[in-house]
């Protein structure tokens, strides 16, 4: 028997504030498939909207309080590619002092995504499950060319038994939120979502499924405005509601 | 027409409000996205070559004072004339006397982007020479009085419309949209000026240090005919195009022409090895290569944004990139434009005048992996916000929020007191208002605040399990 891992969750802002449920049922499927959760209490935000408009030296006390919060523990995992990206990757990029350098790369080397986690670490295979509807899967930018994480949340997806998958076309073309972009440049960024949308549309899928927060808000935002009918749904949320969690 | 990048913000607006520009944009950029895919995919060993490449340009970029020395000479054993111009200015006044030595009246032009850079054409026609381009799309680009709106095809955001009307006014013909009646239009036009023409201006892919060669890799022979023909030639290069020796050309010559125009080969390749008129009794009698530098040599500085230099303007990170999807070329404000584009800008031009040019991206990534070299372009417009900032070119009210928000992530119980307070301040308002984020909601519902957070639910969610 395998020791169970212990995961300790990083749970970034907009899950935190707007988006409590995926995270939640994020929660809950890492307890279905063994995982024990940890919370740290002092956590806050990993910096990245600061490092992506520029802001370095100002973020390097924010990075270094997250290494030393996360540094120690089993395992990390977060349900956002962007975020997990910037902990993994741009913490690289940042001035951190010499004595928290193994630290970082130590953090580096064990802060997951959910769906990466689900699938590389936890050697989920197939979880099994119901949902019944036609769903189509968004690539968001960080986690699929960041990170390289494209076939997991796919697989994810295709354990679900009865499920129809469609994929839409130019699945990894950009949202157009892209943080601060998406308020520096508003009406590009509309632009960009409003072809996201269309692509989405254009599948036929119910649900169009994700795994970050940001780009879902971005497009459930454009999707309610224009009364189109499809829903956005974490991937999280996808698989406890198929699991019935 | 002159276009500055500080203003990127309202071409952009200019562009998005064009419905033709930005269907003409969004279809030749979907064609050539998807020609690139094909011929990709018939390439072998793609992904290495990739590497390859990238190790190449290292090598050459972090010695490049050997490499073009050794070009020098080798170029002046062929009986090539070689320039230095540290600037615009100076690679203008040099061409400027190359012409008046030569009592150049007509002068014809192909297959140089570097030109653009350095505004000659302008400075040639106030200076008394009729200056022609002669690749069709550049040619266009120049009746219209516009700059190129993308590194390949420089009429990208025009349509046959566009282009019959300019013909008719400019040329005086009957008006036709018909491709080909306007391709016959062209070359007829152009072949007399060719044939009149006392100096040919071209621009150069790749120069061979270990041979003084240099080499233009083409579609439309114009730049044959524009070496071949005047007595004088006179090629731009940028100081970073150099290879060591032919057995490197091999992999770029690989991975230009798909990534560039979706072939597997480009129709025409020349390679320029000197003056050989009297040798051969045809070419040119007198050759020259301007070697310019303008600003080249500061980027070359860091050891990370000097992978800039490895571009060998193939265009294939503007037709993936969304936003010059949308926006085309112009929206960039320079002569070089979308991703690459937007890397280069506030490193030739400054942080003022580039101040926006880094943040026009939504940092997505698909420019790095379709980048023949491997350019990582995401990486590099990071990099160059952070030089802005740093450099004190972003607003006040950023700077103040920012510190506030670094200042907030390191003090858990304020951080989420103020966070909670908008929860509940957006909780009273109506759900049209678009606290906190005015003027984002035009097109788009903003997402609402949870009464409560994670946190709290997390604890109450392991509370009832107890």
């Amino acid at each position: 028997m395998v020791m169970p891992m212990k995961v300790a969750l990083f749970i970034p802002c907009l899950s935190e504030h707007l988006y409590p449920q995926s995270a939640l049922n994020m929660v809950k499927v890492l307890k279905h498939v063994g995982a024990e959760i940890e919370y740290v209490d002092e956590q806050t935000c990993c910096g990245q909207p600061a490092f992506n408009s520029g802001y370095r030296k100002e973020i390097v006390p924010v990075a270094e309080r997250f290494i030393n919060m996360f540094h120690s523990k089993e395992c990390v995992v977060a349900p956002s590619g962007s975020c997990t990206a910037m902990v993994r990757k741009f913490y690289y990029d940042l001035d951190i002092r010499d004595e928290l350098k193994p630290a970082r790369d130590e953090l580096a080397g064990k802060i997951f995504e959910f769906t990466e986690f689900l699938i590389d670490i936890m050697n989920v295979d197939k979880l099994g499950g119901s949902f019944p509807h036609k769903v189509t899967y968004h690539d968001s930018c960080h986690l699929n060319r960041e990170l390289g994480v494209f076939e997991q949340p796919r697989k994810l997806i295709h354990g679900i038994t009865d499920i129809d998958f469609k994929e839409m076309s130019h699945s990894d073309t950009c949202c157009g939120f892209g943080g601060t972009f998406s308020y520096k440049f508003k009406e590009l960024s509309i632009k960009m979502v409003e072809r996201k949308c269309r692509y989405i549309e254009e599948s036929g899928a119910e649900f169009c499924i994700g795994a970050d927060e940001s780009c879902l808000m971005n497009i459930n935002g454009y999707l309610r405005k224009h009364n189109m009918n499809a829903q956005t749904m974490h991937i999280a949320t996808l698989l406890a509601k198929s699991l019935n969690l | 027409m002159e276009l500055q990048p500080r203003l990127t913000k309202h071409y952009i607006k200019e562009a998005l409000d064009n419905e033709r520009l930005r269907s003409a944009v969004e279809r030749a950029t979907a064609t050539s996205v998807q020609k690139r895919d094909e011929k990709v995919a018939e390439v072998p060993y793609w992904e290495e070559l990739r590497h390859r490449a990238h190790s190449i340009k290292r090598q050459v970029i972090e010695n490049l004072d050997i490499y073009l020395e050794a070009f020098e000479t080798n170029a002046q054993k062929n009986g090539v004339q070689v320039h230095w111009a540290a600037n615009d200015e100076e690679a203008r006044r040099i061409i400027h006397d190359i012409a008046r030595e030569n009592n150049v009246e007509t002068i014809v032009k192909s297959k140089s982007l570097t030109t653009e850079e350095i505004h000659l054409n302008s400075f040639l026609i106030e200076n008394g020479f009729e200056t022609l381009e002669t690749d069709l799309g550049e040619y266009i680009v120049q009746l219209m009085d516009q700059i190129p709106s993308h590194l390949t095809a420089p009429a990208l955001h025009l349509d046959r419309k566009d282009i019959g009307k300019i013909f008719h006014e400019k040329l005086g013909v009957d008006y036709t949209e018909e491709p080909s009646e306007l391709l016959a239009i062209a070359r007829t036009t152009l072949r007399e000026k060719f044939l009149k023409a006392d100096m040919g201006i071209s621009g150069v892919n790749f120069a061979i240090a270990d041979s003084g060669c240099f080499c233009v890799v083409e579609n439309e022979a114009n730049a044959r005919l524009t070496v071949g023909l005047p007595k004088v030639h006179v090629a731009v290069m940028g100081m970073e195009k150099m290879l060591p020796s032919f057995k490197e050309l091999g992999t770029f010559l690989k991975l230009l022409p798909p990534s560039a125009t979706g072939q597997k080969q480009s129709v025409y390749l020349d390679m320029v090895g000197g003056a050989l008129r009297q040798q051969l009794g045809e070419g040119p009698e007198n050759v020259h290569i301007v070697i310019l530098d303008n600003g080249r040599s500061s980027i070359l500085a860091d050891p990370q944004l000097r992978e800039s230099l490895f571009c060998i303007r193939c265009g294939a990170c503007l037709n993936i990139c969304p936003i010059y999807q949308q926006v085309g070329g112009h929206a960039y404000g320079w002569v070089y434009m979308g991703p690459i584009g937007a890397t280069l800008i506030s490193q030739y031009l400054g942080n003022s005048e580039g101040r926006y040019s880094p943040f026009v991206s939504s940092l997505c990534g698909a420019c790095y992996q379709q980048c023949p070299l491997r350019i990582n372009l995401p990486h590099h417009l990071l990099k160059l916000r952070n030089q802005i900032v740093d450099d004190r070119k972003t607003g006040q009210l950023e700077r103040m929020g920012i510190k506030m928000h670094a200042f907030l992530s390191r003090h858990t119980k304020l951080y989420r007191f103020l966070t909670w307070f908008p929860g509940k301040f957006q909780q009273l308002l109506p759900k049209k208002m678009a606290f906190p984020a005015p003027g984002y909601t035009k097109h788009r519902q903003l997402g609402r605040f949870d009464s409560k957070g994670f946190r709290k639910r997390f604890s109450e969610m392991q509370d009832s399990k107890k």
